[in-house]
This record gives C-alpha cells, structure tokens and sequence, in this order.
C-alpha cells in the first residue's frame, strides 16, 4: 500500500502552550486509520495541523507527497485533503444546496457539482428532501450527514472526521459509521478522530492512542481492542 | 448567450426592487400621517395662528402641500445614506468589525470625483459638452470615484488591519479611527499642496441644476412648485441600480455565497478552498465601490465638499447600518432610508411646528437619537437577529 500522508515528528503550539509534542501518523491508500485519546490529548489539533489551520513549529507534514505543513487551507483542499471539522461547521443561513456548492467552490465544471451532490444524496436520502432548508435548521445528525457530503463534494484522496458522533442518538451514531465503511470501500481513505473508541475501532484498520499530545500507542485496530491499557482508558473495561 | 440568461436568477433582481419600495413608501407613509396630526393638532393653537397670518394658509395645508418635495428629498439623501451604510454592514458582517475609515473613502471617492470634472471643467469641455456628452462625464467621474474609493478600501484593509486580525477588537477599532483622521489630513494636503483650497465645488454643466415641473400648487398667497431637480433623479437612479446589483452579488453569484459563507463561518470557509483572505478584500472593494459611488453623488446633489465631508455623512450612514441591524444588508437598506426620509421631514418641518425656534439646523438630533434609542431598546437593529457575541 502506498503512503497518502505522512507526519513526521510535528509539534504544534497553542500561544505557549506545547500542544503536540513530537507526533508521527502515517495513512496509507484505502485505510481507515484512528486517532482516539480523551479530551485534550491534541486529536482534534492535529487534523487542525494538517488541514493548515494552524501551523506546525517543527516537523514535516506529506500528502501525495507533496510537503503541505507551511501551505494556507484553502491550497491542502487543492491538494486532495477534505476536513469535515469539529462541531461539522455548517454555514446556519445557507441552504442545504449551498452548503454543498460551498464544498465544491473550487470546481468550475457545474456537470460536475452537480453528479457529486448526487452522490451525496445517494448516501444520504434525507438531505435530499431538505435541500432548501437552511442549514441551521437541520437536526444534529442531519447537519453531519451534510458536513460528511460536503466534505466529499470535492472529491477528496482523504477525508478527515472529527468527532463525527458527537452529540448522536446511538442509532444515528451506526448510521454514520455505516456511511464512514461505505465511503473506504468505495476508496476514500479515512482518518478519523474519535472519543467513541469502541466504535472507531470497529470499523478501523489501524489506530493510534494519544495523550497529552504524544502517541502512547500505535497497532492495528484488532490488536489495540486487546491492549489491557486500551481497554481500561478508552473501552471502559475493567 | 441563452445560457446566460437562463441563469439569471430573476427573482434576486426584483426582490430588493420590491423591498425599496416598500421601505420608501413604508417611511413616507409613517412620516406623513405623524406630521399630518401634529398639523391637524397644532393648527388650533398660536402656531397655525401665526401660519395664516403670515402666508393666509392653514398649517394642515402647508404640510400636506410640501409632503411630496419633502418625501423625494428624503429619498435622494436616504438612498445615498443606504449605499454608505452597505459599506459598513458589510464589513461588519464578514468581520464583526467597525471599519470607521468607511467616511473618508467615501469623502475620497467624492473628491477623486470631482476633481476630475474640475480639471475638465478648465480645459473648457465641460461647457461645451453636449447633453450626452455631460452625462458621458458625469458616469466617468462617477466610475472614476468608485475605483479610487475601491481601491483605497482594499489598500487600507491590507495595511492597517489585516496584521491585526488575530488581536483584540478593540485594537482594529482604534486602527481604523487613526486612518479615518489620516485620510482627512491627506486629502486636506493634497488639496492644500495642489488647489490652495480644500472647498472644492461640483462644477456646474449639464441639466443636472435644472427642475422637472409637475405643477404649481396655490399656497395661500403663494404658490409652491412642484418639481424634482435632474440631480436627484440621477442620484435615485443610481443608488437604485448600485443596491440591486449588490443584492444580486451576493445572494445570486457564487462570489456573494462565499461572502455569505466567510461572514457565517470563517475556518470552515477556508476547508472549502476558499481564500479568505481574498473574500475579504472582495467586500471591501465591494464596500468602497459603492462608498466612492455615493461621494460623488453627494457632491453632485450638495455641491460643496470639503475634507470633512465625509464626517457626518458616515456617521449617519452608522447609525443607519444600526438602526436596520449592522451585518444586515437588506437592514442596510431600510436604515438609510428611514434615517434620511426622518431626517428630511424634521428638517423641513420642525421650523415651523415650533415657530422658527429650532429651525432644519437640528435635524441631526434625530439621527442620533435614533442610534441611542435602538442602541437602548433594540440592539440587534430592526431586522437583526439576536446573535449574540461570537467569540
């Protein structure tokens, strides 16, 4: 499998404060890889790293390799990176349609615009029947499914989830796990932040753990299921 | 070429044509049956008295009479108002930002403009301009304004406040009253270094100066005419034309949904592969396009700029964005417009309801008493949504 992204030894301040410290993540073509750790551990800063809406002090940052870690987010989009961020940052007072114009601002072709939105109906039938709708008006899980399809709007080699469950009834939270499968198999690679580390490594290949902004631990999914360490921080067993 | 005009979203062209309206006549109509009952009350007293006697005409009368020049007056100077107030709601709804600076584009736009009808003026073309040609000039000034204000908003954005977009609002703030008061001392010694003088005159040429008749009107012993002067014409036009191509930017063009995206949620903006950078530049130009556009048509409607020209027309066009609700652009629209119909009609009107004791020289009390009553009762403006601060 080929290498899609890379980080090398990245560390990324917040003011003063060091909030990675020294972090290495590789994701490979057609993986789903995990990044899970409690609140705080740096999960969320270091999809925030990537898509460049903060820059690393130190370390190097390769997608399709292609050194990205000094570039502006609006250049990683072009380069093949989508970030469906935390708390899904929907646009309130724009409609469903032109959220997902929005993630397609860069295309010009409209052919085009429009077979992606299809596809996004096709994963999500419900957004159809609310596509005038403003998007503030939107239930939690509805604004999710359009943040996951407008973040594949424009067709990107690899789309990063942060938190997608967050703030789900379990049902919606299957659901979109469902959709996080669907869209690897299809061939989008994934990363994906998670606090619901049971669920994350269900559909994972690989994972890594991260606390207080290092990597403690780096496995297969399978294998992370079974660390005793693990299982008594994330998993809640005894 | 069908293509084009298919895509034409009809309904984003009509819509704000109907909302001017609505404000225009929605203002007008409040305001007249307010003075209308004053008339009637004030009439038995020593103020319709004192009326009949000088000009043998009830105070009902005189009102009803001069309602219509009043309500097309207070048009001329609220559309002008509504074209400055976009700039600053703009701004404010892309930034949460007062860009105070806002009235010396508008005074530049204003002086670019005019001093390229002067300097034309004095190479004789002006006078001798035929009636197309004098509109030929007036639209060049008019643009000329435009592109300078546009480009001096754009220019002053990257230099004095980007660098400090990550600091405290206070502190863009403050950079933006330094420029306003640089800009004024600017404009003043160029103006002082090059003329010698910074009144500086709308020369006359044209059928800007001249009236259209509609009638006269017996008012008492008198008789009132009727009629719109060329100027105001042009001003209303264009202030119509300038608002709804702005409304169809930004609702109907994919440029306006990023301004409305970059407003609504700057980091996520940028994850879509916009350039936020750029899409504020883009309102501010858009800003100073139309701040530039109404200094030029101030100065063809007041005649006489100085360097402070911009002073009380900015603040009023604040209060303005305020009054409609700051970020709001359809609130823009109805702000300028109330503000200038109210200030119109207290101008025109408080002379003689108080018998010449406070005169049209006090008509700005109620610009501003306006911006403190909705500051007090209704801070979000009359159609803002009480969002709350963003952190």
């Amino acid at each position: 499998m080929s290498l899609l992204l890379s980080l090398n030894n990245i560390h990324s301040y917040y003011g003063h404060i060091h909030a990675l410290k020294g972090i290495s993540v590789d994701v490979h073509k057609g993986e789903i890889v995990t990044l899970i750790g409690s609140n705080g551990a740096g999960k969320s800063t270091t999809l925030r790293t990537i898509s460049g809406m903060m820059h690393p002090k130190e370390g190097s940052i390769i997608l399709n390799g292609k050194d990205i870690s000094k570039m502006e987010p609006h250049d990683i989009v072009l380069a093949g990176l989508g970030h469906v961020p935390e708390g899904r940052g929907i646009f309130p007072k724009l409609t469903v349609k032109e959220n997902l114009e929005m993630g397609a601002f860069t295309v010009n072709d409209q052919k085009v615009i429009e077979e992606r939105m299809e596809y996004g109906f096709s994963l999500f039938p419900r957004l159809k029947e609310r596509v005038g709708q403003y998007g503030g008006t939107l239930s939690g899980g509805e604004q999710q499914m359009l943040a996951i399809a407008r973040g594949l709007m424009l067709n990107p080699d690899i789309l990063m989830l942060d938190e997608p469950s967050m703030g789900l009834a379990p049902v919606l939270v299957e659901l979109i796990f469902d959709i996080i499968e669907t869209l690897n198999k299809k061939g989008t690679t994934i990363l994906l932040v998670e606090q619901n580390a049971l669920m994350a490594l269900s559909i994972a290949h690989r994972g890594y753990v991260l606390q207080t902004g290092e990597i403690v631990v780096s496995d297969s999914a399978a294998n992370l299921k079974q660390n005793t360490m693990v299982q008594k921080a994330y998993l809640g067993m005894d | 070429m069908n293509r084009f005009f298919l895509s034409i979203n009809v309904r984003e062209l009509v819509r704000p044509l109907g909302q001017l309206t609505l404000f225009s006549l929605g203002s007008a109509a409040a305001l007249s049956i307010i003075v209308l009952i004053m008339a009637l009350v004030l009439d038995q007293t020593i103020i319709g008295e004192t009326l009949t006697e000088k000009l043998n005409v009830s105070l009902y009368t005189y009102t009803l009479i001069n309602l219509p020049q009043v309500v097309l007056d207070g048009l001329t100077i609220g559309f002008v108002y509504a074209a400055i107030a976009l700039g600053y709601t703009m701004v404010y709804g892309v930034l949460e930002f007062i860009n105070f600076a806002h009235s010396e584009i508008f005074a530049v736009g204003a002086f670019v403009g005019v001093e390229i009808l002067i300097a034309l003026d004095q190479t004789g073309m002006l006078r001798n301009a035929s009636l197309g040609m004098a509109y030929v000039f007036l639209i060049f000034a008019i643009l000329a304004g435009m592109a300078a204000a546009g480009a001096l908003a754009v220019t002053v954005e990257r230099v004095a406040y980007r660098p400090l977009r990550g600091a405290p609002r206070l502190v863009p703030l403050i950079s933006a009253i330094g420029v306003s008061f640089l800009l004024q001392d600017v404009i003043r010694l160029v103006e002082g270094l090059t003329t010698g003088d910074f009144n500086r005159i709308f020369p006359t040429f044209g059928n800007f100066d001249q009236r259209i008749i509609f009638g006269k009107l017996a008012l008492g012993s008198t008789n009132l005419t009727l009629g719109v002067s060329i100027k105001s014409l042009i001003v209303i036009i264009s202030a119509v034309l300038m608002l709804v191509g702005l409304n169809y930017l930004v609702n109907a063009t994919r440029i306006g949904k990023a301004i409305r995206a970059v407003a609504q949620d700057r980091p996520t903006a940028s994850l879509m592969g916009i350039n936020v950078n750029r899409i504020i530049s883009i309102t501010f130009l858009v800003g100073g396009l139309l701040g530039g556009a109404a200094g030029v048509l101030y100065a063809l409607k007041f005649t006489r700029i100085d360097p402070f020209v911009g002073f009380f027309p900015g603040l009023k066009a604040f209060a303005a964005a305020v009054l409609g609700g700051i970020g709001n652009l359809t609130g823009a629209l109805l702000g300028g417009i109330v503000l200038g119909m109210l200030e119109t009609f207290a101008g025109s009107y408080m002379g003689v309801f108080t018998m010449g004791a406070a005169g049209s020289e006090y008509k700005d009390i109620f610009a501003f008493s306006i911006l403190i009553f909705v500051l007090i009762f209704r801070p979000q403006g009359l159609m803002g949504e009480n969002v709350g601060q963003k952190a």
